[in-house]
């Protein structure tokens, strides 16, 4: 087939990508090799727009075993086990198709950990949608949440946390992000790394259909009218088999028979070749006549590029194939050595006896396209929120109507469709500021959580980056972990617009200085650009993915009231900001303003205090202050543990709605038992920590002063009225 | 006490309860889907999950498997069987336990904790809870919506094979506080000899304070006793 124009557009590649194409191999490329070449140039897997920025992350602490690069990123937890984890997008296939886009989400990114040689013990998500009005929503929605739980509850891992919003910048493009965390043994990682020639190329896993055949490029280009069409790029999962093939390569994995180990996710067969054999600096060799197809007839071309789910490739030490593919057969999984590494640096493949692609390793992967797009910085947005001079709202009028609204109201018709306790070690589950999973059988304990405030990123790329970060950080620290290290799912619009890619720069530059700051690393992560559709680019929503350690089982803390009678005290200043606030966004429909300002070394004094309160045990609760600012922290933790409030308003306080609503952060509230108030007031005092007294907790009812007062359990109605309403339920 | 626990390749809770029995000095053998020899058992468990993958009926294809031949032939001569979630699934379709599981009522899956009241507990399963008391335990299903025909109801309730039923915290056993829309409000059910009990709770999710509640401990030392 002669390469036309036409043919080198529709696999997404530039003309001049095209010339560099003809220039590395020193010919024409077939059409198998140019299907390859698009596959491995896209920007989902070339990274060739990210690649210069995200170099600016720090990647290391003390804890760090592997940053980014490889399948997912390590950490150590001592006593010889490691954590293993990483965040990825599905974003474009769960618009076309949300069950499958979905489920295959979770299912990818769970390859990646055990991939590593690690056993997933929890999921996570951070998912978005359109404005619930919006038409597609419900459909997107209902699909997504049974996907992430029909892929979760078969296989097995509890999903135990995430984060569910709505923002008319989704209504075409939708983010589902899905992060797994596994436990591994320090000595016995896997990597992707090949060694040695002549090695065994195994396939392992499920057979190869049609389904996914350029699912990477799709998710690298923009969405229009007909995105519907692109349904065949989406890949169908089957949780069953990625049980077996979980089961049985970690059962593989506990022999010493694997020289390196990688999963075929985006770009398939093709991108776990070539990254196997360039990190190993070798060439590999495939028979394709030998790969497993779920369909006749099928082409090298369609085997190369389908994405079909549950697969890895092995390379494996000599002599041990008849112990491996044992291992295979009692999982009732294919297993067939279709190929070996060479000394060639080259990818070939061999079909009906001819060789039908023969393409330097190099020219796929180290000399692919880089880019330094061309940005702007974003413009300061110097417009200061006065709320005197808007519409009167009356005090509890506005609280009531926040957390009932979409984004404020109780999210547990989503996470019960998850099934959040098998494998019997959720000590905390969603709803949590983070979720904790004991390690199985010891003493000790990891936290986790996924954060995002697009509002913030939108209006100011930087100080939105620092926040997330920050934002993370802080919900480990109020169940009382230590917090370790990062992973991130970087969702934007379209790279080639300068304002997107100068969020993107910005973005990048503000988690860096707080990652710096919190010596808090990022070990793994993904960029999801072309988040848009018709030149409509979502809000810039970096979502992150953060990890701490919990070494003493009984010093766990969470947000709920445990006592009537105790003090209730904010740790941090509250100077009133309602830039970019829930408060002003979802009232008054006002979107503009800064939001915001970070202070790195408060939020890290008042982070660490709240940790040595937890350990020397003189608090009862802990709950950070985020969207909806104090008002909302506190009903959150009332309804969470059915006790009530009495807070008086603060004398300094200059307005009500500024002083329960604003956004400040580094912020937290505590429960302290009026016996420990004097010694925890010394404390804060001998560190210089701010803090304010607001009230007490009390039996039934949420009360403020003469502005609201209402029962805990009318309270906890409210929060649940929205989805009951947007579904159609009585109930 | 010897106990057996059934490994499916889709089963996803047979780790959650081995733990849990060896903790509770239970003597346990996971047992694999292909054997066709049982182990010395006192106790089988058909743990939950999703045995071949559910994609037919739950359980249907389980109920036909190598194992499940020798798990039935046990139960006929009186060994103790607990299947849970799954399990009760598949025990429906092997025709030890009779009725059937459908969709839960809102086509949903539905996970969370619940409340139980112990209507019966003269069974080797639930002596050790006290009759009318209420417990709560976890529940992960997409098929618990339990159904019957009317004279196997009756003789259900006829027989105490029931031995336990959803309800409120306070232990009202009503619609609102039936999270499947089961026949009843049945949770469990017993074989007429009531060495086999199906239930779609997981009592061995409960088994650690620190993790949930202790509810649980009592099913497994009830077989104990």
């Amino acid at each position: 087939m002669k390469i036309t124009k036409e043919i080198i557009d529709l696999h997404g590649l530039k003309s001049e990508e095209y010339s560099k194409i003809k220039l590395l191999m020193n010919r024409e490329p077939n059409y198998l090799e140019l299907g390859i070449f698009s596959a491995m140039w896209n920007e989902h897997c070339s990274y060739k727009s990210s690649k210069i920025h995200l170099k600016k992350l720090p990647v290391k602490n003390k804890n760090v075993i592997q940053g980014p690069g490889e399948n997912a990123g390590v950490i150590d937890i001592g006593d010889g086990d490691a954590i293993v984890f990483k965040i990825e997008s599905h974003n474009h296939p769960s618009f076309i198709e949300p069950y499958q886009g979905a489920a295959t989400g979770v299912g990818g990114i769970l390859r990646d950990v055990f991939t590593m040689g690690a056993r997933p013990i929890a999921l996570l998500n951070s998912i978005h949608f359109g404005d619930p009005s919006n038409k597609k929503t419900k459909n997107l929605l209902n699909g997504v949440v049974s996907g992430i739980g029909g892929y979760g509850n078969c296989i097995g891992i509890p999903t135990v946390a995430g984060e569910t919003k709505f923002n008319s910048t989704y209504n075409e493009n939708i983010l589902v992000n899905a992060m797994a965390v596994g436990l591994v043994n320090k000595k016995k990682i896997f990597y992707s790394k090949a060694k040695g020639i002549n090695k065994a190329v195994v396939y392992v896993g499920s057979k190869t259909g049609r389904d996914g055949i350029h699912g990477a490029s799709m998710a690298s280009a923009e969405f229009d009218e007909n995105s519907e069409d692109k349904k065949p790029t989406v890949q169908v999962g089957d949780p069953f088999t990625e049980k077996l093939l979980m089961e049985a390569c970690l059962e593989l994995m506990k022999k010493d028979s694997i020289i390196s180990i990688q999963d075929m996710g985006a770009a398939g067969l093709t991108s776990s070749s070539v990254e196997m054999a360039y990190k190993g600096g070798l060439g590999i060799e495939l028979d394709l006549d030998k790969i497993p197809c779920r369909e006749e007839n099928m082409s090298p071309y369609e085997m190369m590029l389908s994405e079909s789910q549950e697969r890895m490739l092995i390379i494996l030490e000599d002599g041990k194939e008849n112990e491996a593919r044992q291992i295979f057969k009692k999982w009732d999984l294919d297993f067939v050595v279709i190929g070996k590494t060479t000394n060639t640096k080259n990818l070939s493949l061999k079909f009906k006896n001819e060789v039908v692609a023969s393409i330097p390793i190099g020219a796929l992967s180290s000399k692919a396209p880089l880019y330094d797009r061309k940005w702007v910085k974003k413009k300061l947005d110097k417009k200061k929120i006065n709320i005197k001079e808007h519409k009167k709202i009356k005090f509890d009028k506005a609280f009531f109507e926040l957390i009932s609204s979409p984004n404020h109201s109780n999210k547990k018709w989503v996470t019960e469709q998850y099934d959040q306790m098998v494998m019997g070690d959720t000590i905390e589950r969603s709803g949590s500021d983070a979720a904790i999973i004991k390690i199985h059988q010891k003493d000790k304990a990891i936290a986790m959580t996924v954060d995002s405030s697009a509002n913030y990123c939108k209006s100011h790329p930087l100080s939105g980056g620092k926040q997330i970060v920050c934002e993370s950080w802080r919900n480990l620290v109020s169940v009382g972990a230590k917090p370790i290290a990062i992973t991130n799912c970087l969702n934007f619009g379209n790279p080639e617009n300068p304002e997107i890619m100068g969020q993107f720069a910005e973005n990048i530059l503000g988690i860096k200085e707080a990652c710096e700051f919190l010596d808090y690393p990022v070990v793994s992560g993904n960029v999801s650009f072309y988040n848009g559709t018709n030149n409509n680019n979502i809000y810039p929503t970096p979502v992150i993915g953060g990890v701490g350690l919990i070494k003493n089982l009984n010093k766990i803390q969470n947000h709920k009231f445990k006592k009537i009678d105790s003090q209730i005290m904010i740790i941090g200043k509250t100077f009133g900001h309602l830039g970019q606030s829930a408060f002003i966004n979802e009232l008054y429909d006002i979107h503009d303003g800064m939001p915001p300002e970070i202070n790195l070394l408060n939020e890290k004094n008042n982070g660490e205090m709240i940790l040595k309160l937890i350990n020397s045990e003189n608090i009862n609760s802990v709950h950070d202050i985020s969207s909806g600012g104090i008002i909302l922290a506190l009903a959150e933790m009332s309804i969470s543990s059915q006790i009530g409030i009495k807070i008086q308003k603060p004398q300094k306080m200059s307005n009500i709605f500024e002083y329960f609503f604003g956004e400040d952060q580094g912020r937290y509230l505590i429960e302290i038992d009026k016996n420990n108030l004097t010694i925890v007031e010394k404390k804060l005092r001998e560190n210089d920590i701010y803090f304010e007294n607001i009230g007490i907790t009390q039996k039934e009812y949420f009360e403020l002063d003469k502005d609201l007062k209402i029962k805990v359990k009318e309270l906890y109605e409210l929060n649940n009225r929205w989805y009951n309403k947007f579904n159609g339920l009585n109930n | 006490m010897n106990s057996s626990v059934i490994v499916f390749p889709g089963s996803n809770c047979d780790r959650d309860v081995a733990t849990a029995l060896t903790n509770l000095q239970f003597k346990n053998k996971m047992v694999w889907h292909k054997d066709s020899e049982l182990p010395k058992s006192d106790l089988i468990v058909i743990p939950g999950g999703f045995s071949y993958g559910d994609y037919l009926r739950s359980g249907a294809i389980a109920a036909k498997s190598n194992i499940l031949k020798e798990v039935i032939k046990a139960a006929n001569s009186g060994c103790l069987v607990l299947g849970i979630c799954n399990g009760f699934q598949i025990l429906i379709e092997t025709g030890l336990l009779q009725g059937a599981l459908l969709r839960n009522k809102n086509l949903k899956f539905v996970s969370k904790d619940i409340n139980l009241k112990i209507i019966n507990n003269e069974n080797k399963f639930c002596n050790n809870y006290k009759k009318n008391s209420v417990i709560s335990l976890n529940i992960a299903h997409n098929e618990g919506n339990y159904f019957t025909q009317k004279d196997h109801l009756k003789e259900l309730e006829d027989n105490n094979l029931i031995p336990f039923k959803y309800c409120d915290v306070e232990g009202s056993i009503n619609e609102s506080s039936n999270p499947n829309g089961s026949l009843n409000n049945i949770a469990g059910i017993l074989n007429n000899n009531k060495n086999i009990l199906g239930m779609m709770p997981h009592p061995e999710r409960m088994v650690d304070n620190l993790i949930s509640n202790s509810n649980g401990i009592e099913l497994f030392t009830s077989i104990l006793s």
